[in-house]
């Protein structure tokens, strides 16, 4: 963290496990590039490096070869204007929050859930932490508010999250369901606490100016340094943990996973209460930048986080995926945004590309899977 | 002789209306291996299953050592050294076969990074290849996702996370039923190796020349009871098949329902 924030890309990723050690963490690495055959017949004339293939194997490596080549193309076809260090503490920090909504979101879908709640639990822990602070201060309230908001935030995303997790695990409700009622009924709550009005002197100015528009060591924006810290924290725990092995078990096979004694309900409702843990800490990040609840801002987040987190390689099956390939996956709609405008092109374009890569991605997933599994 | 390692006694167990397991008996010694038969919906299953602790019978008695215990979980069932293997296998398709041996039994790190769950996946990965060498399974990558092994293979990772814990008795059901010849011959060897331990296995087949090959005793199931018991040695397939259906019923009541 002590070094510029000049290579953001790569050190967001750097923080991760490494894709090319050689224990690929468990459950994220299809064996198989996937247009060769699986069974690798000798080949005479000429032989791929074993560190390449590795590469090749895990599955983050394509979609950050599909990033590296977004970047080489705006960089190209906009020299000198994208990629500067403006350019990427820019992109760093549009990105920061759906980062963190992404690590949770990538738990959720590997444990093969969804939560389509996301963007309503934000709004409604900004709305009540704002409350908070309207009541004790408004705008002129010093750090005791701030941290009590804070709290108030975190632990509504966390309530929220653990009551979904606990109808999905045992009232087995399809969490499709469960998550689609609470995005409704969360962002409702927001509505019916704030009349559908943004709150005025909803967040503390030394909140703003501190973690909003701060930055450490004057270089790296503070809401980036909170991603990262939370990405490598959880990457870490989903690659490296128990914690993490019964995610990728369970999302793979529950019943089997229930078998060897796994505690599969508890699992579940931890998953989907720390997704609204991340969502309240969402909240608190997207209060200090925009200083505003913007109830009506985040109806579409919950698909822009999805979206990242299946094009970084995630299943939407369960048993796959991995917070490298959401951070990769949350950054290529964010560069497409940004070059796009730089370049020129109506951004509305943006969609539509992301939309066709998206249904690409999940077709190569099928396509990979059907190539590996042996009925 | 020596006590039986697990027994049952008046196992009963229903659901809804269908009375599954009426009063079924169920005897395993130490090393040897029992065959359990009995024709579809005879309770095999549902016996087996009160046996590992997934499921909890209505009434009855169950003695590991002679001793009664109460198995309200698979993990109560591992504390006592009873292992399953699953006609589905029960692996994680997506996990490698290392990471499925120890589902469940993760070896943690030492030190401050094992209390915080951290995974010493070059001990498991160890303890895997010596526990697959042992029984003779060919894998030349425990760290393949096992979605990607053959059937026979994954029968093998199966049958190797139950033999690598189990210190009393395996349950299989119907082991060979997706394999081929080969591998088949090989999954009997490895239940012959491991009875040779000291380990009772419990067999679930339907497929009788098997039975007689592999098992030293059978115990027949009928309409939730057990009804006959044959030494393997000195019994044909028409009288087991005479005793499964009732033909030749030794214990008959006229049967109940």
């Amino acid at each position: 963290m002590t070094d510029t924030g000049k290579p953001r890309l790569e050190k967001t990723g750097a923080g991760e496990p490494a894709p090319t050690g050689s224990p690929i963490p468990a459950g994220d690495g299809s064996p198989v590039p996937a247009e060769e055959g699986s069974p690798v017949p000798p080949r005479p004339r000429f032989t791929v490096p074993g560190w390449a293939k590795r590469i090749a194997a895990v599955n983050e490596a394509w979609t950050f070869g599909v990033l590296v080549l977004l970047v080489a193309f705006f960089t190209i076809a906009a020299p000198g204007t994208f990629l500067t260090q403006y350019d990427i503490t820019q992109i760093a920090t549009n990105a920061a929050i759906y980062l963190v909504l992404g690590v949770g979101m990538t738990f959720v879908i590997i444990v093969a859930g969804i939560d389509l709640s996301v963007g309503s639990v934000l709004v409604l822990a900004a709305v009540l932490s704002g409350e908070y602070t309207v009541h004790h201060g408004g705008a002129e309230s010093g750090w005791g508010t701030i941290t009590v908001a804070a709290l108030i935030a975190l632990a509504t995303g966390l309530v929220w999250g653990a009551v979904q997790g606990l109808l999905v695990a045992k009232a087995k409700v399809p969490p499709l369901i469960v998550t689609l009622g609470g995005f409704g009924a969360a962002l409702g709550l927001a509505q019916i606490i704030t009349g559908g009005q943004d709150l005025t002197g909803a967040v503390s100015g030394k909140l703003q100016h501190s973690i909003g528009f701060g930055k450490l060591f004057g270089q790296i924006p503070w809401l980036v340094v909170i991603a990262f810290g939370t990405t490598v924290l959880f990457g870490l725990v989903l690659a490296y943990t128990r914690f993490g092995r019964y995610t990728y078990a369970i999302g793979s096979n529950a019943e089997g996973a229930r078998r060897v004694g796994i505690a599969v309900d508890r699992h579940l409702v931890l998953v989907y209460a720390l997704a609204g843990l991340l969502a309240g800490l969402g909240s608190v990040m997207w209060l200090a930048y925009f200083g505003t609840t913007s109830i009506a801002g985040h109806s579409t987040d919950n698909l822009k986080v999805i979206t990242a987190v299946v094009l970084g390689g995630a299943s939407l099956f369960g048993g796959r995926g991995s917070v490298l390939g959401t951070v990769i996956g949350v950054f290529i709609p964010a560069v497409l945004t940004t070059g796009l405008i730089i370049i020129g092109v109506q951004q509305y374009w943006q969609d539509v590309a992301i939309g066709v890569v998206l249904v690409l991605a999940v077709y190569l997933d099928q396509f990979r899977r059907r190539s590996r599994d042996r009925g | 002789m020596t006590e039986p390692l697990l027994e049952a006694r008046g196992v009963t167990k229903h659901f809804g209306h269908v009375q599954a397991l009426q009063g079924a008996d169920f005897t395993a010694w130490p090393g040897e291996v029992v065959a359990l038969i009995g024709d579809n919906g005879a309770g095999k299953s549902t016996l087996v299953k009160t046996l590992s602790g997934t499921i909890r019978p209505d009434g009855g008695q169950i003695l590991v050592d002679g001793a009664p215990v109460r198995l309200t979980s698979p993990l109560d069932a591992r504390r006592y050294g009873i292992e399953t293997v699953y006609q589905d296998l029960a692996l994680a398709p997506d996990l490698d076969a290392a990471a499925n041996l120890h589902l469940g039994r993760e070896l943690f790190r030492g030190g401050l990074l094992g209390r915080l769950h951290v995974l010493d996946r070059a001990a498991m990965r160890r303890s895997a290849v010596a526990a697959f060498a042992e029984l003779g399974v060919d894998l030349q990558d425990v760290g393949v996702p096992v979605a990607s092994l053959s059937g026979g293979q994954r029968q093998s990772v199966a049958v190797a996370r139950a033999v690598a814990f189990a210190n009393r008795i395996i349950f299989m059901d119907e082991p060979t039923a997706a394999l081929g010849v080969v591998q088949r011959g090989r999954v009997l060897d490895t239940i012959r190796r491991v009875r040779d331990r000291g380990i009772a296995v419990v067999l679930i087949s339907h497929n009788m020349p098997e039975v007689l090959s592999v098992a030293d005793r059978v115990e027949v199931l009928r309409l939730g009871r057990r009804v006959a018991r044959f030494t393997a040695a000195q019994s044909s397939v028409e009288e087991l098949v005479g005793a499964m259906t009732g033909a030749l019923d030794p214990a008959s009541n006229g049967g109940a329902a």
